[in-house]
């Protein structure tokens, strides 16, 4: 049956080739860790986008229950959390994922650096991945202010402080980040739009530019 | 690419010269494409984007003076005293409480220190620890100020004061701002 579907399609839209393409590579030997069992360090960059994969899932689903706003958003992560079947493990998986995609990130970075990997060619590729290191870290902030308890408020106004203390921009920074002067409603809003919509977007054309430059560029050799 | 060799090759070969500069059709195409394209992401762009920045360039709203205690109560020793102000946070009223240490000193002139501590935030007390007597405490990591707000360890500035204001035997508070006593 699943057969069929597939090649009625192929007859029409030719797309064995596509995917032919993308799946046919060689896993080198020194990549490979059923060769040399120290080679798992290759496998952090996989684990960190597997980690992403859930964090956007994970976070896809969560925005059905929760409401961006002062009064609710409390509420509806504790409803989601302790009400709805499976809460505790949807949430937990964006909450814990949160911050060990930042370890797997740092841990595949050290690997990339110790390996000297970001050398030339690949050195736009280093400077896509510090960019992706931004734009998690950014995820990381505001996602942290979202559920809006007294750990989320005051980590926020924190961190706005320290974004305060740039030369000369600071202060506009805060009132943008904020969309006012105080941590309140506004910066609720913006945080959420920024969480859910313009960072996961900068992240997912960042992670295709980083995954075309290493299948246009190949896995570096070894030490 | 090609075509562009293809003009060097015109300019330096035999071929005659051509008198005016002309526009080959890919750059011609690439120009309008490019231009049409700037315009439809462009002009959306400009309306969303100072739909973005609207916080920034909106007036700020004056702070308004608040009835906070009667001239008697207030001595030589800091007292809270508790005030609720109006705030405006977009779609959001609200009259959130705020607390101010209020003395005076000895010319007799009243001033008023926010209790937000300058390290992060957690909120200072008078005598609040028996090793620092006379002065502002933080519970949180210890930072400690003198009445007239200095900070002494810990806090990298002094607490902020309120804009004060005396009328008919009334203290009045107004807008927060930073320490101008030390
Ligand atoms: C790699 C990407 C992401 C990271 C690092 C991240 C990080 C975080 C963090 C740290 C929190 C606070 C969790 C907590 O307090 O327990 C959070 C909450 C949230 N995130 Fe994400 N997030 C990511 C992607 C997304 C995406 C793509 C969406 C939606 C499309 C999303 C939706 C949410 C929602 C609705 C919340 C509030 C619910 C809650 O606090 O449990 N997140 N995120
Ligand atoms: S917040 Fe007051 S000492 Fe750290």
């Amino acid at each position: 049956m699943l057969k069929s579907v597939y090649n009625w399609i192929d007859e029409r839209l030719d797309i064995t080739p596509m995917w032919r393409d993308v799946a046919d590579h060689e896993v080198p030997e020194h990549v490979n860790p059923a060769h040399h069992f120290s080679a798992f360090v290759y496998c952090f960059g996989g684990l960190t986008f597997f980690i992403t994969v859930i964090q956007i899932l994970s976070g896809m689903f969560l925005t059905m229950y929760f409401v961006p706003d002062i009064i609710n958003a409390y509420k509806s992560v504790d409803y989601l959390q302790h009400k709805v079947a499976f809460g505790v493990i949807v949430r937990g998986m964006h909450h814990w994922g949160a911050s060990l995609v930042i370890v797997m990130m740092f841990l595949h970075t050290l690997r990339v650096f110790f390996t000297g990997s970001y050398k030339a060619p690949r050195e736009m590729n280093w400077i896509v991945g510090m960019l992706i290191f931004f734009v998690m870290l950014g995820l990381g902030f505001t996602g942290y202010l979202l559920p809006w308890d007294n750990k989320a408020y005051y980590a926020t106004k924190v961190g706005i402080q320290i974004a305060a203390s740039v030369p000369y921009a600071g202060e506009y920074i805060a009132i943008f980040l904020q969309g006012g002067d105080i941590v309140g409603a506004q910066t609720l809003t913006r945080f959420f739009a920024l969480h859910v919509f313009f960072l996961p977007g900068a992240l997912l054309a960042l992670l295709g530019a980083h995954f075309f430059m290493i299948r246009k560029q190949g896995i570096s050799g070894p030490l | 690419m090609r075509e562009e060799h293809n003009q060097e090759a015109q300019e330096s070969g035999q071929l005659p010269k051509k008198s005016r500069r002309e526009m080959s059709r890919r750059q011609f195409l690439s120009y309008t494409l490019g231009g049409t394209g700037a315009f439809m992401v462009g002009v959306p762009l400009i309306f969303n984007l100072r739909f973005a920045v609207d916080p920034l360039l909106q007036k700020k709203q004056g702070t308004d003076y608040v009835k906070v205690a009667k001239v008697e109560e207030i001595s030589e020793v800091p007292q809270a005293f508790k005030f609720t102000v109006h705030q405006v946070d977009g779609w959001y009223e609200s009259e959130p409480t705020m607390e101010a240490w209020i003395s005076s000193d000895q010319e007799g002139n009243i001033f008023a220190l926010s209790p937000v501590c300058k390290h992060l935030g957690c909120t200072v007390n008078w005598n609040g620890s028996g090793d620092y007597p006379e002065q502002y405490f933080c519970p949180c990591h210890g930072a400690h100020y003198t009445k007239d707000g200095e900070a002494l360890a810990i806090a990298p500035a002094p607490l902020d004061q309120y804009e004060v204001k005396v009328e008919n035997g009334w203290v009045y508070l107004g807008a927060i701002h930073a320490n101008e006593r030390v």
